[in-house]
């Protein structure tokens, strides 16, 4: 039912891990729905991403959607970065499957997770970013498992 | 790795050499409509005398009482749906449980529509029935008691026999969804009091497309089938021959060598439970440790997913399945964990093996290395357990 790209990212996800002290980190989608990913991001002065972690819960379509979701931000600045879009990473993946594309939306979401917390660091606004919606922090506190 | 390690007989089992041996005459040589008059057909309708009889024989029922379906859904649907129309007069009250499977579940939702009141009695943490709740349930418009036998993916062996003694002592009539059950554990429709059963052919290496419904001699319940007069012109349509005489040849076979095969698989079950709990931290055994079904080994892990878990188990050629959501093509994990009370983000993380007597302990061996290398992998993929390492650092 998986592409060979997205068999590929599963089994040999890119960028697994943590960053210590990372410039941002974005957690999104929640334990009740079985999708968790985290982004850590490396940025450097000039606002390119230098490094770029994740760790998922989740699917195997979750993880292949962070994993590529990864390679598709590193090395970009935040302004390129920004343009990842779920569609992009989905097409990088040569396809998923209709009832797993909400997995690649969750993985670039991700990413403005990470940037956002970032922005909030530093004190800065990212112009185009959004606060991101589905953080498992705001979750937990409003819901009862 | 070339040699599969088929753990997944819960879902389906192969096909018995003696079954398909029995079958494959029934194609070619002996084609003949068992309602047709000449020897031709006689012969296909001994055929499925003999496979009746030994399926009667087999739960202590009459042949007269088996009627053929083309499978454990169908014989679900006909029971609940038959009986509710039937008994409408006298009241529009099912009682079943939490943790049926959705062939009863979804027809109890499509009752619910046309005006049934259905109750879905709670189970314990070992996923039994609750037995006082189920008697406080009874109302005087209960028409029916639908409990399974034994669960398909915790492998809990219900107390059917106190169900049936219940139902019998309020004169509601009592069916039984035995797919699981039948062929892997005794059962007597007499001694537990059981109107109607559901079984299914492939779940005791028989073929798919076949199952039967039994019911009991005197339980009034209209035809499932309109048409032609066989199956007692209840289930009308030429009988699938092929299918319910290699359902015969596994049923024979299964009751036949019940015992010694029971045996092998609770000592290997038990093997394998013992490993994994001994072996793999954060983990936890779900359904009931005794009453469960000899080939049923079922255990969530914390702070891991479903779906990831069976396709490694895949590439190192094990078949298993889960209750987590992803395999189910929904957002929710099975109902059956979360009505034993796990909460999601553990339901999600479980793993289902249903063992067959053709597996050895060296495949369970394997099993458990593999079982734990990837379950390591996908821990340290997983940001709960890096949370949770943090926290209890």
């Amino acid at each position: 039912m998986y592409s060979e790209k997205v068999m590929d990212h599963f089994s040999n996800p890119r960028n697994m891990g943590e960053i210590e002290n990372p410039s941002g980190v974005g957690t999104v989608g929640n334990a009740k729905c079985g999708d968790i990913m985290r982004m850590y991001l490396d940025i450097d002065e000039n606002n390119v991403i230098r490094d770029c972690k994740f760790k998922t819960f989740g699917c195997g379509a979750a993880v292949a959607t962070s994993s590529m979701a990864t390679e598709l931000v590193k090395g970009k600045t935040i302004e390129e970065a920004l343009k990842v879009t779920n569609k992009a990473v989905t097409e990088a993946l040569d396809g998923l499957p209709p009832v797993k594309v909400h997995c690649s939306l969750l993985a670039a979401e991700a990413i403005h997770a990470a940037l956002w917390d970032y922005a909030e660091k530093n004190g800065i606004v990212i112009e185009g970013l959004e606060k991101p919606k589905a953080d498992i922090h705001e979750d937990e506190a409003g819901e009862e498992y | 790795m070339e040699h599969k390690i088929y753990l997944d007989n819960a879902a389906t089992t192969k096909t018995a050499r003696e079954a398909v041996e029995a079958m494959l005459p029934f194609f070619e040589e002996c084609f003949g409509n068992p309602s047709s008059i000449y020897s031709l057909g006689a012969k296909s309708k001994r055929a499925v005398m003999d496979a009746r009889e030994v399926i009667a024989k087999s739960i202590d029922a009459t042949p007269q009482e088996i009627y053929f379906t083309a499978g454990g859904s169908e014989s679900d649907n006909w029971a609940l749906v038959a009986t509710a129309e039937a008994y409408a007069d006298k009241g529009k009250h099912i009682i079943t449980s939490k943790i049926e499977h959705h062939a009863i579940l979804h027809t109890c939702e499509y009752l619910q529509k046309r005006g049934f009141s259905i109750t879905y009695v709670d189970v314990d943490e070992d996923g039994v029935i609750k037995l006082d709740d189920l008697k406080r349930a009874i109302r005087p418009d209960t028409i029916l008691i639908s409990v399974m036998a034994a669960n398909n993916e915790i492998g809990t062996i219900q107390p059917i026999k106190e169900i049936g003694e219940i139902a019998k002592e309020h004169k509601i009539l009592f069916h039984t969804d035995a797919v699981q059950a039948y062929g892997h554990i005794p059962l007597s429709v007499k001694e537990c009091h059981i109107d109607m059963l559901s079984s299914s052919g492939h779940k005791i290496n028989g073929p798919k497309g076949i199952g039967f419904l039994y019911i009991r001699q005197g339980v009034k319940i209209r035809s499932f089938i309109h048409g032609g007069a066989q199956e007692r012109a209840r289930r009308a349509g030429t009988e699938n021959v092929p299918g319910i005489v290699g359902f015969g040849a596994a049923a024979g076979r299964a009751f036949a060598s019940m015992e010694e095969r029971m045996e092998k698989e609770i000592e290997l079950r038990d093997y394998l439970i013992e490993r994994i709990a001994a072996e793999i931290p954060h983990c936890k055994l779900n359904g009931h440790r005794e009453n469960r079904l000899p080939n049923n080994v079922n255990f969530s892990f914390e702070f891991i997913e479903g779906e990831s878990l069976l396709i490694m188990l895949d590439m190192k050629g094990i078949c298993a399945s889960s209750g987590s959501a992803c395999t189910s093509g929904s957002l929710d994990p099975s109902h059956v964990l979360l009505a034993i009370g796990l909460p999601h983000e553990k339901a999600h993380g479980s793993l289902r093996l249903t063992l067959s007597e053709e597996n050895t302990k060296e495949e369970m061996d394997y099993v458990v290395e593999c079982v734990k290398e990837i379950v390591a992998k996908l821990r340290s993929m997983s940001p709960l357990y890096e949370d949770f390492c943090k926290k209890n650092k």
